[in-house]
């Protein structure tokens, strides 16, 4: 690693000033991405703000139409809320399986979609449910968050403070996981709720996160496993590696995909 | 305090101390004014170096030093040396290229080390590290054995065009042609033994040290053999004579064949700590593990199996290319020859066997033994073939092996590949492998897995290996440029406490438990009465160290055999004490007795008396009680057992679940059956490792792409099953224990049985192989192949 | 050199790092702890598993100076100060679930954490699943998920005394 100043601001808004202050700096929240970033020396920061003494950015709270987590919340808190489990089991079920149980204990909702690792799991939800992002200074739509591999609409000095997600009337992820790293080879999420009917592919797409426009319809007139049959993913745009090919990324989208439906019900 | 002695599963004595977090491993080492090394490493497969600039790294905050391989040359510091000279089939000795300690002109592998940068923090080393300006010319690789051996491919070494290391064989060529002109059947197979990447979980480290005053050096190391480096780096690299070189091995956290080698981090800190007279410490990266520890197996195989029509091999025809990547470790060369082309014969009577093996430089890290060693890869061809011959004869795969086996009453038996076997009962692990397993009713498994939309399949392995590893003059005259001997030193205190010094080094097999155990029953005296000690060439007279399952065959002999004397000069202490003859002291359970009397003496007593010599035979015999045996085995040991697997197939995903997987193996005498048992299922997971999850890749430019943890699929808990594991014991015939060994029986029995499975679960999809590692990709490409065919036809 | 005062093993500490030291870097270089070990680079291996404020954490992925205020727990402060071990550590030894001892640290650390979070109790398949960040190259886990299920009885008080391996 190379060295770096530290800062650790008591309020959001002393964070986004701090960050504002110096185009150089990073915001650091559960650093699970960031550290293994930081030790291979692919980054070289000026400063860390870490977020982690800004109490106003943890908690999750449950309303008859939404679930709100904030940004600095940990999988593990997401995955073992009772509230999150009746409200959208299909998040608790996704939080619980991020990484390992030490990614869980550190790992952020925020700092996950903001950092957009074409291999994350809350990408997905996010999209798949029509999620709401809340920064430091506005709302942003799922749709119009993510722009890019490891690129989201985030102004460089915007904070993430809160994710509304809407409650779905069914909802499933499943994933395949990379053999090695154990993130997502393929993950599928797919929902149908206010937002309508919604597929969303973490892992394979070589842009990050994408929604999947055949399923949606299908799955639209019909709500079953059965409805995918047949619908191919165009491997283009996936990614390839030693563990993947863009081909085998395809098949198991439609694999994963109907696993997801069934497992929705 | 229950039974301590042989064939009791006493628990560890050395857990304590891991479990507390008190246990040594060398990066917990840390020396007075101690600096440290961060080696700059080649980015390319394959560079001349131009030029290197280290003045801006000189000039860093807290840099002391800065070596490159000039440094090292201007001081005539010798190159790697290695321990194994294998001939070519004409009778001329193997290419053996210089293998410099920093490299000297150009690079040859990624990683390869060129620099070193010493300085008072480990940070500082690094941020310097990224200051060396290095002007290179990149050269074309030659990054596979198949590009190596292209007409007109890139030398690895300048002097080794073609880059052929050797091309050796063994066997009776003429024996084997003949034999297949008159076979029934021919069975075919050309197969990939994948490469692995040991990844044992303490990275190497070395802290070397020098002390002014007395011109002593000391280098603490992750090895699993510190003689063998201090013979190695002492006398062919830094030219420091043994009195004044101290080796210490202290604990290690595992090592499986890769923590044998002499690397070139061992000579730098060494050396610079000579240089610059401070401690100098290097601790790898796991990232830099996958580019500077040695590789295991990557074998390409073409094998031929000659059957009569009632399935009896006739005889058996193998080539084989071995990689040894860009130079030869230190054992390297002996891995594909006479560690496997001399298992060939497996457990079958197999009349003629003719072997190839041509050994090829590739710009990439060195290969050298892991786990197993030749004998995976000479198991899994052998097995393979002998399932691809039942599957095309439409015999039974467990009878077309009940019908080559060697039978028990034919040891000792001499195979056409130099081994002679001395004991085994390979009905016997069979039949007890095939109940543990519920073989008979498989197919209902298979039935109910279908119900469930899985494909289930059963694999089976015969192995055998030869450990213990060695007779001195067998390996001698095969090209050993060493003994494989090993020493033990047996000091009984003057309380009757016992220290033993082993030259075997323990890396998680349990020595201090089991050796102590052994000690224990000789001497009749409790476990908390004896030290065991090792890794430290400053404490052990002398010795090979532990690979080749040999710590307990050939160390624990050589501690029986010490122990033979200390009892022989114990009795004759008590036979004075006790005014009998020598020849009427019998010593049982911890007892000098004049047989048939009640006159006894303890073993306390003599201990005291032999260091407290007033009422002493002092004209016969020399005070105190302490004695040194070498013990250089008559023979290998020889393993064997059968291990067999149960996968689920998941047809949608290709992904393979292993459901059970029971081995029954020999492994002669048991001392300590947890520590056994715990041996076998570790192996097994490295074997199930290999076969469905593990593979080294490099791209075309020699770049590893599986060059971490991300990427280098490590099984986890999860990707094992529960692994249930029984013995079946033939006594070793040619050691005092009867002991034949474990640490790789796993590694070397289960690769087959996995894949056996895999192929008998896609049985319906006109499979007769898999390359390992069976992987998810890799089965839904052939039940994709196979979907389409059934569609189209 | 910045400062950070924290907790290690019930005794409060103040140690100056770089802004950059991990915490894994402090525990073993600074205060000398030196049971944490570190067996890769990429937060994979878990042999440097603590419990920062009671939850289980990869110490090679977090800063020193985050702790500031913490409280860890490394495996050194695992035993009763009267040398007597938590049942995980009795229960590793119990069933052979360590053989070269290096990820032992982290993975016990693990276990720990893994049992504390399902008092209904785990399964063998769950503790498996449980694992998934902790590599051991020695046991084939199969160990290690023995013992595990042995303790956990005893941490969740359905046992007095851990059940015994089989001779």
């Amino acid at each position: 690693m190379y060295e770096f100043a530290y800062h650790r601001p008591a309020s959001v808004a002393e964070a986004a000033k701090l960050l504002a202050a110096d185009p150089e700096a990073k915001l650091i929240s559960g650093g699970m991405s960031l550290i293994p970033v930081l030790k291979q020396r692919l980054a070289r920061p000026s400063a860390l703000i870490d977020l982690g003494a800004i109490p106003d950015l943890v908690g999750i709270s449950v309303t008859a139409t939404t679930v709100t987590v904030k940004g600095r919340t940990t999988h593990a808190a997401v995955a073992a809320s009772a509230e999150v489990r009746q409200a959208i089991p299909a998040l608790a079920e996704l939080a619980s399986h991020i990484g390992d149980a030490q990614v869980r204990n550190r790992g952020t909702i925020g700092g996950s979609i903001a950092h957009h690792d074409p291999t994350a799991d809350y990408p997905a939800a996010v999209l798949a449910l029509g999620a709401t992002v809340n920064t430091s200074r506005r709302s942003i739509a799922a749709d119009d968050f993510f722009t890019g591999l490891f690129a989201t609409a985030l102004e460089p000095d915007e904070i993430v403070t809160a994710v509304d997600f809407p409650i779905p009337e069914k909802a499933a992820y499943v994933k395949f996981p990379n053999p090695a790293s154990r993130y997502a080879m393929v993950g599928v999420f797919v929902a149908k709720g206010p937002m309508g009917v919604r597929v969303a592919v973490t892992g394979a797409g070589a842009n990050g996160v994408f929604r999947h426009a055949a399923m949606e319809e299908a799955l639209a007139k019909s709500w079953s496993p059965e409805a995918l049959e047949g619908i191919t993913t165009p491997a283009e745009h996936l990614n390839t590696d030693i563990h993947a090919s863009r081909e085998y990324r395809a098949h198991l989208i439609g694999v994963m995909a109907k696993r997801a439906v069934a497992k929705a019900g | 305090m229950g039974y301590e002695g042989i064939g009791a599963s006493v628990r560890r004595r050395e857990d304590l101390r891991f479990l507390s977090g008190r246990g040594t491993y060398t990066d917990d080492i840390n020396r007075p004014h101690q600096a440290y090394a961060v080696i700059v490493r080649s980015p390319h497969a394959h560079a001349r170096i131009r030029g290197i600039d280290i003045s801006a790294a000189r000039s860093a905050p807290g840099v002391i030093a800065v070596f490159t391989g000039a440094d090292m040359a201007a001081e005539k510091i010798g190159g790697l040396p290695c321990g194994w000279q294998v001939k070519n089939k004409d009778g001329t000795p193997m290419a053996e290229p210089p293998h410099p300690v920093l490299a000297i002109g150009k690079v040859r592998h990624v990683g390869d080390p060129v620099a070193v940068v010493i300085a008072e923090t480990k940070a500082q080393a690094r941020d310097a590290a990224e200051r060396i300006a290095i002007e290179w010319e990149v050269l074309p690789a030659a990054a596979t054995m198949e590009a190596a051996l292209q007409p007109g491919a890139p030398s690895v070494h300048d002097d080794v065009p073609g880059n052929v290391c050797y091309d050796w064989h063994l066997g009776d060529k003429a024996a084997v042609d003949a034999a297949f002109a008159k076979a029934c059947k021919v069975a075919r197979l050309e197969l990939v033994n994948n490469r692995l990447i040991p990844n044992a979980m303490e990275p190497r480290c070395a802290v070397g040290e020098y002390d002014a005053a007395t011109g002593d050096y000391t280098l603490w190391t992750t090895s699993q053999n510190p003689h063998v480096i201090r013979l190695l780096m002492g006398a062919f690299v830094l030219n420091i004579p043994e009195h004044k070189l101290r080796v210490v091995a202290p604990d290690v956290g595992g090592g499986f064949g890769s923590k044998i080698y002499h690397y070139a981090e061992e000579a730098i800190v060494t050396w610079a700590a000579g240089k610059l007279k401070r401690p100098v410490k290097w601790t790898a990266d796991r990232t830099e593990s996958f580019t500077s520890d040695a590789h295991g197996r990557d074998h390409v195989t073409e094998a031929e199996l000659a059957l009569d029509d009632q399935g009896r091999f006739l005889a058996l025809r193998v080539r084989t290319l071995a990689n040894m990547g860009a130079y030869l470790s230190t054992f390297a060369p002996c891995v594909p020859t006479y560690l496997y082309a001399t298992l060939l014969a497996g457990v079958y009577t197999t009349p003629a066997i003719y072997a190839e093996v041509k050994a090829v430089f590739t710009n990439t890290v060195p290969v050298d033994a892991y786990r197993g060693a030749g004998r995976p890869e000479a198991t899994f061809l052998l097995e393979r073939l002998v399932d691809i011959a039942a599957l095309e004869m439409g015999i039974d795969r467990v009878e077309i092996r009940r019908r080559n086996f060697i039978p028990k009453d034919a040891f000792p038996y001499q195979t056409p590949v130099a081994l002679q076997y001395d004991s085994g009962d390979y009905h016997r692990t069979l039949d007890e492998a095939l109940k543990a397993a519920n073989w008979d009713t498989f197919e209902q498994r298979r039935a109910e897995a279908a119900r469930r939309g899985k494909l289930r399949g059963i694999g089976i392995s015969t192995y055998i290996e030869a450990c213990g590893i060695a007779p001195s003059a067998v390996v001698g005259s095969l090209g050993a440029r060493a003994g494989l001997y090993e020493v033990a030193n047996i000091r009984v205190n003057p309380t009757g406490s016992i220290t033993v010094f082993t030259g075997t080094h323990s890396h998680g097999q349990g020595h201090e438990t089991t050796f102590a155990q052994l000690i224990a029953d000789r001497f009749g005296v409790p476990m908390s009465q004896v030290e065991i000690v090792h890794g430290d060439t400053a404490k052990v007279p002398f010795g090979m160290g532990t690979y080749g399952s040999r710590s307990l065959a050939v160390g624990g002999s050589a501690i029986v055999r010490a122990s033979d004397k200390i009892i022989a000069k114990a009795k004759r202490i008590a036979a004075h004490l006790l005014e009998a003859s020598v020849e009427d002291i019998d010593f049982k359970d911890g007892m000098f007795r004049v047989a048939g009397t009640d006159r006894v003496k303890s073993f306390a007593e003599v201990s005291l008396a032999a260091y407290v010599p007033h009422n002493y035979p002092i004209e016969e015999l020399e005070p105190g009680l302490e004695e040194t045996a070498f013990y250089d085995p008559k023979n290998f040991t020889f393993p064997a057992g059968c291990h067999i697997c149960e996968v689920e197939i998941d047809p949608e995903t290709g992904e393979v679940e292993v459901v059970n997987f029971t081995a029954v193996d020999d492994v002669g005498r048991v001392i300590n059956p947890m520590i056994v048992e715990g041996q076998v299922q570790g192996g097994v997971a490295q074997g199930i490792g290999q076969a469905l999850l593990e593979t080294c890749v490099y791209d075309e430019a020699g770049q590893l792409l599986s060059g971490s943890m991300m990427d280098y699929t490590m099984p986890r808990a999860d990707d094992v099953p529960c692994i249930q594991v029984g013995t079946a014991v033939t006594m070793c015939t040619h050691n005092p224990l009867g002991v034949k060994g474990c640490g790789e029986v796993g590694a070397i029995g289960a690769p087959p049985a996995v894949i056996g499975a895999v192929v008998d679960a896609l049985r319906d999809y006109g499979v007769r192989h898999i390359d390992m590692p069976a992987t998810s990709q890799r089965i839904w490409r052939i039940l994709d192949a196979g979907r389409q065919r059934l569609a189209a036809e | 050199m910045p400062k950070v005062s924290l907790t290690v093993n019930g005794k409060p500490v103040s140690v100056e790092v770089e802004n950059r030291t991990l915490l894994v870097e402090m525990l073993r270089e600074q205060l000398r702890l030196t049971g944490t070990h570190v067996g890769c680079d990429t937060s994979q291996c878990g042999a440097c598993v603590v419990h920062v404020n009671g939850a289980s954490v990869k110490s090679c992925t977090i800063l020193a100076v985050q702790c500031e205020g913490a409280e860890v727990l490394t495996i050194e402060g695992l035993a009763a100060p009267d040398g007597t071990l938590h049942p995980m550590q009795e229960a590793f030894r119990e069933y052979h679930a360590l053989q070269c001892g290096f990820c032992t640290p982290g993975m016990v650390m693990s276990a720990i954490d893994l049992v504390q979070r399902n008092p209904q109790g785990l399964s063998d398949r769950e503790i498996r699943e449980g694992l998934e960040g902790n590599l051991c190259r020695c046991t084939g886990y199969h160990n290690i998920v023995r013992a595990i299920a042995a303790a956990q009885v005893v941490m969740h008080g359905k046992a007095k005394e851990l059940p015994r391996a089989a001779e």
